[in-house]
């Protein structure tokens, strides 16, 4: 059983290039599943002042893979994860602070993930956005 | 807000939008519009992949632009620059985008009400009918409409 020193290691080396070209950070490990973290800045920023909706979005969805991710872990299993599609909430518009983002398996099955994420701001129950993603895991090539 | 203002350009504004913030970043830029859709541009780049083994767009990028082209779908078919709010927004993948090709999103504005817009599209990085993604989402309206104005 990996600790969480490792887990986190391993976890954060995995976040896409897109993620670390947005400066989607892992924030921290909460229940062996890591919570995403984004900085306000030009890079998110939609209408001034206000984070894009794509920025959001982003978030949610790197959240997602990375809970997955942490879960597959667990389980010693290495798919490679392919969207099948993402429904996304917008709740309120997101400020210039910091937002973070977790996502919780709804369901894990063999082929196909159902992963809800949730983004919030300053108070963790009163999310800015919510979203609900299928990712299909598929044997990696050899 | 009152005075008459020239109907919402998306060609001219895209100069605007896309020098700055989260578009701007992206580079984003102009592709085409009609009446009631406009198709925006994301161009190839080597730090948007979304795996490290495979040389696929990250689908955030393609959310993002999803998301831009609703807006600006709205806005020219209302033929004004009324802020929207994404309330809601569905992208399902139907294949990964080619490697080395840049993305195309075009989205239509189909309905619009005195508080929503209903918006619908494509990604595709070849032909319009062999998209990477459909989308489907809801706007509101959040600033005020002059015609409430009391």
């Amino acid at each position: 059983m990996p600790n969480d020193h490792d887990t986190a290691q391993k976890g954060a080396g995995q976040l896409p290039i897109y993620a670390r070209s947005l400066g989607i950070k892992l924030h921290e490990w909460e229940d062996n599943i890591p919570v995403l973290q984004v900085g306000f800045g030009p890079f998110v920023e939609g209408r001034p002042g206000a984070l894009h909706g794509g920025a959001t979005s982003g978030l949610l969805e790197n959240a997602g893979y990375a809970a997955l991710r942490a879960r597959l872990q667990e389980e010693g299993r290495d798919p490679q994860l392919k969207p099948i599609n993402i429904t996304v909430q917008f709740l309120s518009a997101g400020k210039q602070k910091p937002t973070y983002a977790k996502g919780r398996i709804t369901r894990l099955g063999r082929r196909n993930a159902n992963v809800s994420v949730e983004a919030w701001q300053d108070e963790r129950d009163r999310p800015i956005a919510t979203a609900v993603m299928n990712i299909l895991m598929a044997d990696r090539a050899k | 807000m009152t005075t008459p203002l020239p109907a919402f350009n998306p060609q001219e504004s895209a100069k605007f939008f896309f020098r700055h913030g989260h578009a701007g970043w992206l580079g984003m830029e102009y592709e085409d519009h009609g009446s009631d859709w406009v198709e925006l541009k994301l161009p190839w780049r080597e730090d948007l992949l979304g795996e490290e083994d495979r040389h696929v767009l990250a689908s955030g990028p393609i959310i993002s632009l999803m998301d831009m082209a609703s807006g600006m779908a709205i806005w020219t078919t209302n033929k004004t620059f009324t802020p929207v709010a994404t309330l809601d927004l569905r992208v399902d993948y139907q294949r990964p985008a080619r490697e080395r090709s840049a993305v195309i999103a075009r989205a239509q504005c189909y309905r619009v009400t005195r508080s929503a817009a209903f918006v619908r599209g494509v990604a595709y990085d070849d032909h319009r009918d062999d998209p990477v993604a459909h989308m489907a989402g809801v706007f509101m309206t959040i600033g005020k409409d002059p015609r409430l104005a009391k």
